[in-house]
């Protein structure tokens, strides 16, 4: 997870926290450059490999808007992808078709994962922001049982 | 022509994503579902433009971005008019022969809302569809000014609660219909114009791939369900985006040059348009008695529509 998520920049500030010019001090022309360096086409870099810029919301976090979160439950998870095609905040870390986990520092708790997840039990639940993972882990319901029809 | 492997969701979630997260939007926006998808389903260049709206205010906060790709605002009507002149420049110094990487396959994509595709920038979306720029225009179609509180536009449907059209003793809600700006498109002789919804993310996919690899102005309606104005929980999106394509609210279909009509999804249970109202908040007072006869007619109209989808679909003409 850490490796995937690596770069020194990552999640250390809340929108709005830093120093910046103000709107009335912006002069004409001014650019806010998503990367460091030229990349060339993003679509051919992953993530990690990205010079991210202070500019770019990658280096942002919004955890602060969370009150419940969803977490992952790898042993019961099939990879099967719905909760990275419809996570708004693109924040399903998924590569090599592996689902890995969350990103905590863009993820919103819309818990949109949770409903999508086909798995019986769900690979994902949302729990309390204060829960640990692991406590969380402790408490996964067992699989239900398909009702017979009489 | 680099465009990316859609078979299944395993193959597509190997793409490196150009929209990043926190961006403003609310949780459990739908915009981003689509952005993404559109992002993903294309390794090529983009040059994006956007209109004022939901997507434009909360990915670009000063002085964060949350695009990986070239991206253009100008103002609340012209991001069809933007992509049209980005996209006008590039051939022309290709001719000229002036590009730094001429051989780069680039696309221009422009995004709007609703009220900047329905009502404001509706003239200048004709206007860039009329003069046949390459480029494809996707309306995220939330049915209302979610940015500024909830106005109604013209993409609102019949009967439905908002800040401008409210409900209440007098009025039960917005009495116009919906305006059907897929038709339109389609009568301006577009080759691709397309009705998609990120729930069927295989159709969607397919559609958005299908509108970048046509030569020519493409026109794409997507369903983007507003948790904050419709007044659901945020978990259900794509609950309530299921419910409106079964409930055929928002039948999907494409129009090839104006005239071939295909049906994309075909719901196995339709079901009727009352679960899907029952679903938001902003129909509430539909299910007052007295009000009984507006869902009759949304429910009249709905079964009117998709007979003459299928009707078309037949004739091929």
């Amino acid at each position: 997870m850490k490796g995937v998520l690596a770069t020194d920049k990552r999640g250390v500030r809340e929108l709005g926290a830093e120093e910046m010019v103000g709107w009335d001090e912006v002069t004409q022309g001014v650019v806010l450059p998503s990367f460091d360096q030229p990349i060339g086409n993003a679509a051919l870099l992953r993530p990690e490999e990205r010079a991210y810029s202070d500019f770019n919301s990658y280096t942002a976090t919004v955890a602060s808007w969370r009150v419940i979160k969803p977490v992952y439950n790898r042993d019961i998870c099939i990879d099967c992808q719905n909760c990275w095609v419809w996570c708004p905040d693109t924040s399903i870390i998924s590569r090599d078709k592996q689902m890995l986990g969350i990103d905590y520092d863009h993820c919103k708790g819309c818990g949109v994962c949770v409903e999508v997840c086909p798995t019986n039990p769900k690979s994902l639940l949302m729990f309390a922001e204060a829960e640990a993972p692991e406590d969380a882990l402790a408490k996964w319901p067992e699989k239900k049982k398909k009702e017979k029809k009489d | 022509m680099a465009i990316t492997s859609i078979k299944n969701l395993k193959e597509f979630s190997t793409n490196n994503e150009r929209l990043e997260g926190a961006h403003l939007l609310c949780p459990g926006c739908a915009h981003s579902m689509i952005v993404r998808e559109l992002l993903n389903c294309t390794d090529d260049n983009l040059v994006v433009a956007t209109n004022t709206g939901c997507l434009e205010v909360s990915t670009a906060v000063y002085p964060y971005t949350s695009w990986d790709t070239s991206w253009i605002h100008i103002g609340f009507e012209n991001a069809a008019t933007a992509a049209a002149g980005a996209e006008a420049m590039y051939k022309a110094r290709k001719r000229k022969g002036t590009l730094k990487d001429p051989d780069a396959p680039v696309k221009f994509v422009a995004f709007g809302g609703d009220g900047s595709t329905y009502d404001i920038g509706f003239q200048w979306l004709s206007g860039a569809v009329e003069r046949g720029h390459d480029f494809t225009y996707i309306c995220l179609d939330n049915e209302n000014y979610a940015n500024t509180g909830g106005q109604r536009s013209s993409a609102t449907p019949t009967g439905a609660h908002t800040s401008t059209a409210q409900a209440g003793r007098v009025s039960y809600g917005k009495k116009q219909k919906k305006k059907d700006m897929v038709a339109i498109m389609a009568a301006h002789g577009a080759p691709y114009v397309a009705q998609l919804s990120p729930n069927k993310w295989k159709s969607m996919a397919k559609g958005f791939q299908k509108a970048l690899e046509t030569e020519g102005p493409c026109f794409i309606n997507t369903v983007s369900a507003c948790t904050t104005e419709w007044k659901f929980d945020p978990k259900d999106t794509i609950h309530v985006t299921d419910l409106a394509t079964d409930s055929l609210m928002f039948p999907i279909y494409e129009i090839i040059n104006g005239t071939e009509l295909n049906i994309l999804y075909r719901p196995k249970n339709i079901i009727p348009v009352e679960e899907y109202l029952a679903a938001q908040g902003r129909y509430r007072h539909l299910f007052k008695p007295e009000n009984r006869h507006v869902i009759d007619m949304i429910q009249k109209e709905v079964n009117e529509k998709w007979e003459y989808l299928q009707r078309r679909e037949e004739a091929r003409v």
